[in-house]
């Protein structure tokens, strides 16, 4: 069969059920069969190929499976950088199928040529240029399992438009072993017995938890670790949902925008514990000021994470769901051994006394929209259960901080890159892939505009995602640094001028609801996410307001602005 | 410090990129690299030297072994080990003094005449990094009229590859070091 018929095969071998693609001259053989085989592959028609990588993105991140896109060459591969950059940045399992000139042109400047491989070299996990027919499913196999094992992460492959022409036998490879590519899933013994020692003993321990442990499904594993060892714990940006954030223990998010309280906890505590996080410069602050009393236990997958940023005391590479485990088998050990938990009341005491002191806050003014409230309301309304993706901005920290999620895979976001654009396609790939469930896109007036094209997508799939916007006509978070660090001086953070989202979104012939005034918002939020279908909802809010804790940038956690 | 890293590849499409790409893109220099088959087929061996504090050097090991192409990652700068350079240099050599001077230094380096003109010689050299630049150093005064150096190729002594790892507790760097993703 010829090369796109493999393709689709190789695609049903994996299991594959949905992707995200917009077709192009050089993938135009794989377009003709991808329509004759919808009924087991469903392909969706976004309307940007950046969008087509977001939502494969969110497709992944609300279900674990590997996302799955295709694009032409060309510009169809450029467009597609920026989201390939953000599955790269948060580790998200993604396959890319590009287009390429036929074999013979490559390298000729021909039409729609761009280097895709090249281009993407930095931003891949790896990536492929199919040179032999052959090749095709072998690489995609190995393509699929590269991208889903280990750390996870895109991976491209470049066909040229002559490899979906020619034909060759279809054998798919049942097993795979690459002698240069065989991830640690066990963590060093010696190693978990050191740090299951430290955190029986720690009197200030704080169990820091990313999106290592969603990927690696440890959820589980980290709150009955977190429940035995009565271990305070915090989640990253990209980790919420790890644990509860209802939950006793739960310290709520750290870094630039976490909780005074959580920030503190950090900061004074002897003993952070790491899972699946990677010391990012957003929550450390500072280097040499972070956590400067604790002993550092970190757990990753990927070695390079460890010591990259901070020194670790007790370095384990592995799986977090097996590492952890494993420290819970080994405190079973040391406590039948008669060791036991160290008194932790004190330490308890002040960070409820922290809490106290200064808790997340927020004035109302009589009927002006207060950002904060309609992401309260929307906790409400959904019942904490919805599957909620932000954009990035002011909007995605409010979310952050406040709806309170409860399970793993249930917030999405671009953390690492902080793609503006991401939140609405991204809210898309996961309503596609867990159909019946509220899907909510919280987005910014800003980043909605750098992605509205897939209102289209969603209209023509009746994807039901609800899209909330934040409307405070401005970069609000630009804004803000610029209110708070330049001067007041806002330079080109003003968006005022902006389309009628209500009108814009029933052009597309979306449902569209507005609120101006707080009394409004539970009404529209509750009309909204109980209608049928896409729905758009626009909140008109304060449009000065601020996120607050900010540990301004290059400051130490502790140097955080209140408000 | 120096450090001489060896490293062994999937030979395949696109792999001196990934890595010259991995260097640049986070900001770490390479001084030398080689490139050349090995005896298995469909593997090439890497041997490069770059420097940096222990971090760094820690960060570019675990980097280059995250690159899913790459089989192994060994840095011989701990391990005892030959390295070996060559050098050409055209030299200056017109018949009386200078023309002894350079059979002098080439005796003494235990160099190689490669190719004689009646005022100059093509001389051929391989030595340590040191050796080689003392060699330079002797020559320049003489005059040297084109250079074309090597990068550094580097082998563990065979004793040293018999030798055990030292102590039980594995060290943190072989800990976190001894790894892929
Ligand atoms: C593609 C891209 N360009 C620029 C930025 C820088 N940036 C970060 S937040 C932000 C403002 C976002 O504005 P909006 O979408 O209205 O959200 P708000 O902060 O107002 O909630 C900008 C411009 C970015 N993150 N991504
Ligand atoms: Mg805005």
């Amino acid at each position: 069969m010829r090369g796109a018929r493999i393709l689709v095969e190789a695609l049903r071998c994996e299991g594959v059920e949905h992707i995200f693609g917009y077709p192009g001259g050089a993938v135009l053989h794989v377009y003709d069969e991808i329509n004759r085989h919808e009924d087991r592959i469903k392909h969706y028609l976004v309307r940007h190929e950046q969008g087509a990588l977001f939502a494969a993105a969110g497709y992944a991140q609300a279900t674990g499976k590997t996302g799955v896109a295709l694009v032409t060459s060309g510009p169809g591969g450029t467009n597609a950088v920026t989201g390939i950059a953000n599955a790269f940045m948060d580790s998200i399992p993604v396959v890319v199928f590009t287009g390429q000139v036929p074999t013979h042109l490559i390298g000729n400047d021909a039409f729609q040529e761009a280097d895709l491989t090249g281009i993407t070299r930095s931003c891949t996990k790896h990536n492929y240029l199919v040179k032999h027919v052959e090749e095709l499913a072998p690489t995609i196999k190995e393509a699929f399992y590269v991208a889903s094992s280990g750390r996870p992460g895109p991976v491209l492959i470049d066909m040229p438009k002559d490899m979906t022409a020619q034909e060759a036998e279809f054998r798919y490879p049942e097993t795979i072993n690459m002698r240069s590519y065989k991830p640690t899933l066990q963590g060093h013994p010696g190693q978990v017995r050191r740090a299951v020692e430290l955190m029986l003993r720690a009197r200030r321990p704080v169990l820091y938890v990313g999106g290592g442990a969603i990927a690696a499904g440890a959820h589980e594993e980290v709150r009955r670790l977190a429940e035995k060892l009565n271990l305070p714990t915090t989640c990253t940006l990209m980790g919420l949902g790890t644990f509860p954030a209802s939950h006793p223990l739960s310290l709520g998010m750290l870094g630039m925008h976490g909780g005074y309280w959580t920030n503190m906890a950090v900061d004074n505590s002897d003993l952070l514990i790491s899972i699946g996080a990677r010391f990012d410069d957003r929550v450390t602050g500072k280097l040499d000021q972070f956590a400067r009393g604790a002993q550092i236990i970190h757990v990753d997958i990927d070695p390079s994470c460890i010591s990259k940023n901070v020194k670790a005391d007790v370095p384990v590479v592995g799986d977090a769901r097996v590492v952890v485990q494993q420290m819970l088998a080994e405190v079973e050990r040391q406590l039948d051994a008669g060791e036991r938990i160290a008194d932790r009341t004190a330490w308890f005491e002040q960070i409820q006394e922290w809490k106290r002191q200064h808790p997340f806050f927020c004035h109302d003014e009589g009927e002006v929209i207060k950002p904060q409230r309609v992401i309260e309301e929307l906790h409400r309304l959904t019942g904490g259960r919805a599957i909620v993706s932000a954009d990035v901005g002011q909007h995605q920290m409010w979310t952050a901080q406040l709806y309170g999620f409860e399970n793993p895979r249930q917030w999405l976001n671009s953390g690492g890159l902080g793609a503006m654009g991401y939140g609405f396609p991204a809210a898309m790939g996961a309503a596609v892939a867990r159909p019946g469930e509220q899907v909510v896109a919280v987005v910014g007036d800003g980043g909605f505009q750098m992605s509205f094209n897939e209102l289209a997508t969603i209209v023509e799939y009746d994807i039901p995602v609800k899209i909330l916007i934040i409307n405070n006509g401005y970069l609000g978070m630009v804004r803000q640094w610029q209110e708070q660090f330049y001067a007041r001086n806002y330079s080109h953070s003003n968006i005022q001028v902006a389309p009628d989202f209500v009108k814009l979104a029933e052009a597309y012939g979306v449902r569209a609801l507005r609120a101006t005034q707080a009394s409004e918002v539970s009404r529209v939020l509750a009309e909204g996410l109980e209608a049928r279908g896409p729905v758009l909802m626009e909140m008109q809010v304060n449009r000065e307001e601020n996120v607050f804790p900010i540990v301004p940038a290059g400051a130490a956690l502790k140097e955080m602005i209140l408000g | 410090m120096r450090h001489t890293i060896s490293l062994l590849v999937e030979d395949e499409y696109g792999m001196l990129p990934r890595i010259a790409g991995l260097f640049s893109a986070r900001g770490y220099s390479i001084d030398t690299l080689c490139v050349g088959p090995t005896l298995e087929e469909g593997i090439s061996r890497m041997t490069l030297t770059t420097h940096g504090n222990d971090k760094i050097i820690e960060q570019i090991i675990k980097q280059l072994r995250k690159l899913v192409k790459v089989i192994k990652v060994t840095d011989l700068t701990e391990r005892a080990h030959v390295e070996r350079e060559m050098v050409m240099l055209t030299v200056n050599a017109e018949m009386g003094a200078h023309r002894q001077e350079v059979f002098n230094l080439v005796e003494i380096f235990r160099a190689k005449i490669v190719d004689v003109s009646p005022d100059s010689f093509i001389v051929e050299m391989t030595g340590n990094a040191e050796k080689v630049q003392a060699f330079i150093e002797l020559l320049k005064p003489i005059g040297i009229r084109e250079m074309v150096r090597t990068g550094t190729v580097a082998m563990t002594r065979v004793a040293a590859t018999r030798q055990q790892p030292k102590g039980n507790e594995e060290t943190f760097s072989q800990l976190t070091l001894n790894e892929k993703v």
